[in-house]
């Protein structure tokens, strides 16, 4: 008996000794950019990357935060459009879920086709650019980042799913008591409705706050750039990056100017803006499993 | 009779009700869905950016013909669904493995620090992801270059070596997908009932053979369904990870383009019909493909089935 267990701790024991070698694969290439980011330039040129840095060199922030209204204003545009964004997509899409989860709705078939059918085909890249840049000019302005992506069928059956599960004598008793179909949807079934909501938020949100290709395809003005947008900018242009030293606010050193640290700059703004993210990841997680849940459940 | 008018009087105001709910939908829906659709006639069209997509002239198959007899086509072809089919496999045999040894953990701390540091990577972008290839392969700096020179190798210049592409491609990818992969192959094998494993284990079944004779057929349906849904999207590639991770070199091209690279260049470049026929002919041949793996799906699994 004791032999038995004792060759299990030792299978176990390799099974964790696997998963902890794996999590470091995961973990250390992201602590790679952390330590990049607190390098100082002339180490990292001469010596490469280093898991952990020499010494702790702040310049490439100080960078970053002597001009930061580029900064600003692709944090401003990446929390408008994600938060906003989020909202009006959410708020659209249950409204549009909710009927289709009513046995009693007429047009309950042809507005699923309709909305379903967009998942298995589509224009393609040309077709949709063309429409939403020359002909509803919606190219370098805010909308752009909400209107086109408002609707996800995927997600409209998740609701769907999730509220053809909940009891169907609330609403008729509503019903009962003269409550309008609106007001059923806003006081009955959305509160009850919270896991799937946090969800499908949670994951909008994520999208949304890592799109750069949206403001690649049609955002040309500076001012409208995500955030995302900009680091992959930053990443392959040199040029940004001399103009943000040429634009340094007085009061700082110039003698910087020549060898400007382009890369520590780099991870430094790499850093800040994979920030907000990996602060609410926890929050994510908890939801996640729910989520998977819920998505799996068949329409 | 007169409770029956007021019923039907009340359906249709119900009707008319909800109808209105949806609306919102329905219109984003026509105009940013539909209305792209019809403007896939632009494949058939010498496209001319004054005259507009209706004004225009036709000109028949050209597009396609020029695009299919282009040395391109053979290219972004293979590469799209060349990678397409190897990351299922290997998201497949991965995501199930990671999964079967996720099962064996019986500490929840450490089952839980494992799945979290998996899943990092999909809560960052593929802008970030591509920082992070950059600081393991820049040719001076890079981490592998430290690696081989410490070993007293030549330092390689990654951004040119097309040979290596197709391995960093599949690592990459593999290592932002496998955690939400393998979560979903965990939470499968957590439904299976315990009493299969015990009555296993009195029958004198070792952890491998429980493996083979309950665990695999148990998440059967759940390897078919997934399986058969990425060959669905056997023609769509994941911009972000072809466009960003080998930042666009066009020496790589021969390794790392595919269609999506490919008629994101043609936007760039205004060769719009002939990219816009590109893309028809990938959303057609999706279109198919997703349909016939839908039909296989339902006759395999018919609870799964997408439609």
């Amino acid at each position: 008996m004791s032999v038995v267990k004792k060759k299990r701790i030792t299978y176990r024991t390799w099974i964790n000794l696997y998963f902890i070698i794996m999590s470091i694969t995961f973990i250390l290439p992201f602590l790679l950019i952390v330590s990049a980011s607190l390098t100082n330039e002339d180490i990292l040129a001469k010596e490469g990357f280093k898991i952990i840095p020499p010494f702790i060199d702040w310049t490439g922030y100080k960078y970053v935060f002597s001009n930061v209204s580029e900064i600003l204003r692709a944090y401003a545009v990446t929390t408008f459009q994600a938060f906003f964004g989020t909202f009006l997509s959410v708020l659209v899409m249950t409204l549009c879920a909710y009927p289709l989860s009513r046995k009693d709705f007429k047009f309950r078939k042809p507005i699923t086709f309709f909305v379903f059918f967009t998942m298995l085909f589509n224009g393609g890249l040309i077709p949709t650019y063309l429409l939403n840049y020359k002909y509803l000019h919606l190219g370098n302005t805010i909308w752009i980042y909400i209107l086109p992506t408002l609707c996800s069928a995927f997600y409209i059956i998740i609701f769907r799913t999730f509220f053809q599960g909940l009891p169907i004598s609330l609403v008729e008793s509503a019903k009962l008591d003269g409550a309008s179909e609106i007001r059923i949807f806003f006081q009955i079934i959305l509160p009850l409705s919270k896991p799937v909501l946090a969800t499908v938020a949670l994951l909008t949100l994520l999208t949304k706050w890592n799109d750069w290709y949206t403001s690649l395809i049609y955002i040309t003005d500076s001012n409208l750039y995500t955030l995302q947008f900009l680091l992959k900018r930053i990443l392959q242009e040199v040029e940004f990056l001399r103009y943000m030293a040429n634009n340094t606010p007085p009061g700082i050193d110039l003698s910087y100017l020549e060898d400007m640290p382009v890369e520590t700059l780099k991870f430094a703004m790499c850093i800040i803006a994979a920030g907000p993210m990996l602060l609410v990841f926890p929050f994510f997680q908890k939801y996640f499993a729910k989520g998977l849940t819920v998505g799996s459940v068949k329409g | 009779m007169k409770k029956m008018k007021k019923t039907s009087k009340n359906s249709t105001k119900k009707n008319l009700e909800l109808l209105v709910l949806t609306l919102p939908a329905i219109i984003a829906y026509f105009i940013f869905n539909y209305i792209p659709m019809f403007g896939a006639i632009i494949a058939f069209k010498d496209y001319k950016a004054p005259k507009g997509i209706l004004g225009s002239a036709w000109n028949g198959l050209e597009n396609f013909k020029f695009f299919f007899t282009s040395q391109d086509a053979w290219r972004i072809t293979r590469n799209t669904v060349g990678y397409a089919l190897i990351f299922i496999v290997v998201n497949l045999v991965a995501g199930v493995f990671v999964a079967l040894l996720l099962y064996e953990v019986r500490s929840r701390r450490a089952l839980k620090f494992y799945q979290t540091s998996m899943m990092l990577p999909r809560f960052l972008s593929w802008v970030i992801v591509g920082y992070i290839t950059y600081t393991l392969l820049s040719p001076t700096m890079g981490i592998f270059n430290q690696i081989i020179e410490m070993f007293g190798g030549q330092p390689v210049d990654w951004y040119s070596k097309v040979s290596a592409w197709p391995w960093i491609l599949i690592l990459t990818n593999t290592w932002k997908v496998i955690g939400l992969n393998s979560i979903m192959y965990y939470a499968a094998l957590m439904g299976i009932d315990k009493a299969y494993f015990e009555a296993a284990e009195i029958d004198g079944a070792n952890r491998f053979q429980q493996i083979i004779h309950i665990s695999l057929p148990s998440i059967k349906p759940l390897m078919i369904v997934l399986t058969l849904l990425a060959f669905g999207n056997i023609f769509r590639g994941d911009f972000g990870l072809f466009y960003v991770i080998p930042r666009d070199v066009g020496v790589l091209y021969p390794a790392t383009d595919i269609i999506d690279t490919y008629v994101y260049r043609g936007l760039r470049t205004g060769n719009l019909g002939i990219t816009a026929a590109v893309g028809l002919f990938q959303s057609l041949v999706g279109f198919v493909m997703i349909v016939t793996m839908n039909g296989i799906v339902r006759k395999v699994e018919p609870d799964s089935a997408l439609f």
